[in-house]
């Protein structure tokens, strides 16, 4: 926690201008030693946002409020006013106690997130010649042939991880026009309706518009509500020809319902970039969550990784009941058994689990992975993922479902 | 007892008022439960199932001798369950009524009398308000629709109701508002904003010895010592449900009902069931050993 190495800065902060702070003048913020706390407590938030905690500026005049009910010179009333006040969520926690001990006791911040770290192009692969033969509208073997010509249907159909960047643009702006429905389950609020059980207080309600005469009975009937839809993407390097357009997929879902979309990428570790991904543009959603994502092409540890999902969020409701999608090659450099049982325990928690696998729509494809195999028992409906038309299909999938 | 909050001055009060109602409050809880105190503003509890978010509300409430309301969510709670509701088929009896003494001349005066204050039911968030001051629990927000989670923003950040019929309520002392989450869904950035943030941690083990001999004080202190560096270990097990402080009571006081004055293998393993709630989890302890678990 580090509050007792605080001491000395912040004491000295407040030594030399004398002391205490009281809630009126901090809005006023006339007294020397009154800015004082206010310009260390503003300059500390700058220190935490830049660490990833989403210190706004009412939060942090809630924490010169706190600490101005508390004494300012106590380090771990300090702690607590701003931990009280500026964090939202238990990851906020962590990087609170990093930034603070880092702020207070005069240490470089480190930072949590890597949003100094240049950033990678999501999809690096080369793309085949377009010029040397004959466009042919075929899913199967896209990697022996290239389009002559780059009419809108033959690109729906062609390999993503085969694009040239010209191509891969003008995918791209498709994507956009994607539009998910989302899957519907019945909600336990109900709504008036011609038919269904009877609404008693909205009968009884008329008959008093009517002098008490019951003249009509009201019904209601369960209301439809999105289910919750969770994309799992898989961004390690044997999938980057394809986390752009996973990506891109995730953010028209995410647009299409907001409330009740979560996307997470997996790799050597777990990262939500729900948050990212309810941008409006797309290009910005994308640049947000390649900044929040740490394993960029990195290794996979599947099983490891949808662990830490389901103990910090699927188990508590995240999963539970929802469509959960998870797209990955299944390159499994962990133990296949550890994602079995995790597979398990996805499949016993939610509604469907649709897996995703760019490389199905190749010719010839079998499920000989380790992971694949092992996960295959426990996957309710097995999809590709490689171009556009396949992209549909999933959407359809997930409206079904 | 300190019953006047505005006798209380600093966390260390709030904590002594708190271990009085036999809640044991570290520095963290006692801070948050004061600011919310003293700058008038919802405390917003998240931590682990069982860690005591729901016993700090009832422990406020007995320190400040405030009454409490609680209002449960769940998926579908709608405003006519949490702020109030008309007493329809009451209202209607009394249209009946008045209709058979022939009272029906003024139909104003009649339609006032319909609307009146006994044909209203208050539901938890009215109670609060109107029984001023109170302390306010919402408990398990995160089970409520986003739709409610909008609603009760309006009302956190002024405490007032109105009704279009009566007219505006409004709490003379603002209620202590503790909201727990279990994170089974995010809650909305704008709710939480409103809110002081606490994020509650399993207890230390002294914390914990502490917590079970307080709040069962029948049990030995050996037994204590021995649920407490038992349960503290199954958290570090590597567990789908890790037991909380409520798994470790449970826990202990199945233990005192066999008569163990002590922990011991035998009588571990026949109540494994209250600290484990998953097979699995029963069966991986099983493989790594009972004796393993409950050696120091």
């Amino acid at each position: 926690m580090g509050t007792e190495r605080v001491q000395c800065r912040w004491q000295t902060g407040f030594m030399a201008t004398g002391g205490s702070v009281t809630e009126g003048s901090v809005t006023e913020g006339s007294a020397p030693a009154v800015r004082d706390v206010v310009e260390t407590v503003t300059a500390f938030a700058r220190t935490l946002r830049y660490s990833g905690v989403h210190a706004s500026p009412d939060r942090v005049q809630a924490m010169i409020r706190a600490v101005g009910k508390l004494d300012v010179l106590d380090p771990s009333h300090v702690y607590w006013s701003g931990r009280l006040t500026l964090c939202a969520s238990q990851d906020d926690v962590q990087r609170y106690d990093a930034a603070f001990s880092a702020y207070f006791s005069a240490e470089a911040p480190r930072q949590v997130q890597t949003s100094g770290q240049p950033r990678r192009k999501v999809a690096s692969s080369a793309s085949l010649g377009i010029n040397n033969s004959e466009g042919q509208d075929s899913a199967e073997d896209a990697p022996d042939l290239a389009a002559a010509a780059s009419g809108e249907e033959i690109l729906r159909h062609r390999d993503i991880g085969q694009l040239s960047p010209e191509e891969r643009e003008q995918l791209q702006r498709l994507f956009a026009l994607l539009a998910p429905n989302p899957p519907l389950r019945r909600s336990r609020r109900r709504t008036p309706a011609a038919q269904g059980s009877v609404h008693v207080a909205r009968t009884v309600r008329r008959a008093l518009h009517n002098g008490g005469e019951l003249v009509a009975l009201s019904r209601r009937k369960a209301r439809q509500r999105p289910r919750r839809v969770v994309a799992l993407l898989d961004v390690s390097g044997s999938m980057s020809p394809y986390a752009d357009a996973l990506l891109r997929f995730a953010h028209a879902l995410t647009r299409a319902h907001q409330g009740s979309t979560e996307v997470f990428t997996v790799g050597t570790r777990l990262t939500r970039v729900t948050r990212e991904m309810r941008l409006r543009d797309p290009d910005k959603a994308l640049a947000a969550s390649g900044a929040a994502i740490p394993d960029w092409s990195g290794g996979t540890r599947l099983g490891e990784v949808l662990k830490a999902f389901l103990d910090r969020w699927g188990q508590r409701g995240v999963a539970r009941g929802a469509v959960v999608i998870l797209a990955s090659d299944g390159w499994e450099r962990g133990d296949p058994d550890l994602l079995a049982e995790q597979m398990s325990r996805l499949h016993r928690l939610a509604h469907r689990v649709i897996w995703v696998n760019p490389h199905k729509g190749r010719n010839g494809y079998e499920p000989l992975t380790r992971g694949m195999a092992a996960a295959l028992p426990y996957v309710d409906s097995f999809v590709s993922g490689h171009s556009l038309a396949a992209f549909e299909v999933l959407a359809k999938e997930i409206a079904d479902a | 007892m300190l019953g006047d909050v505005t006798s209380w001055s600093s966390p260390g009060e709030v904590r002594e008022a708190l271990e009085g109602t036999g809640y044991l409050a570290d520095e963290g809880i006692a801070t948050a439960a004061f600011l919310a105190l003293a700058m008038g503003r919802p405390l917003f509890t998240e931590g682990e199932a069982g860690v005591g978010k729901t016993a700090l509300a009832t422990a406020l409430a007995q320190a400040t001798e405030r009454p409490l309301y609680r209002l449960q969510c769940y998926e579908g709670l709608e405003a006519s369950q949490a702020l109030y509701d008309w007493d329809f088929p009451r209202q209607m009896l009394h249209l009946r009524a008045a209709e058979a003494a022939g009272l029906t001349d003024d139909p104003d005066k009649l339609e006032a009398s319909l609307y009146d204050r006994r044909f209203l039911v208050a539901r938890p968030l009215l109670q609060a308000l109107e029984d001023s001051p109170s302390v306010l629990l919402i408990d398990e927000i995160d089970r409520a629709d986003d739709e409610f989670e909008a609603f009760l923003l309006e009302m956190l950040s002024d405490f007032t109701i109105s009704i279009p019929e009566i007219g505006t309520i409004r709490a003379d002392i603002p209620p202590l508002v503790v909201l727990t989450s279990n994170r089974t869904r995010e809650v909305h950035d704008a709710l939480k904003r409103r809110c002081l943030y606490h994020w509650l941690d399993h207890p230390t083990y002294e914390r914990e010895v502490a917590i079970l001999r307080t709040r069962l004080p029948q049990i030995t202190e050996q037994l204590a010592a021995d649920v407490a560096r038992a349960t503290g270990k199954l958290r570090q097990a590597d567990l789908l449900k890790p037991p909380g402080v409520a798994e470790a009571m449970d826990w202990a006081t199945a233990l005192h009902v066999l008569g163990a004055r002590e922990i011991d293998p035998e009588r571990a393993a026949i109540t494994l069931g209250a600290v484990l709630k998953y097979r699995e989890d029963a069966d991986r302890i099983k493989t790594l050993g009972l004796s393993a678990l409950l050696g120091s």
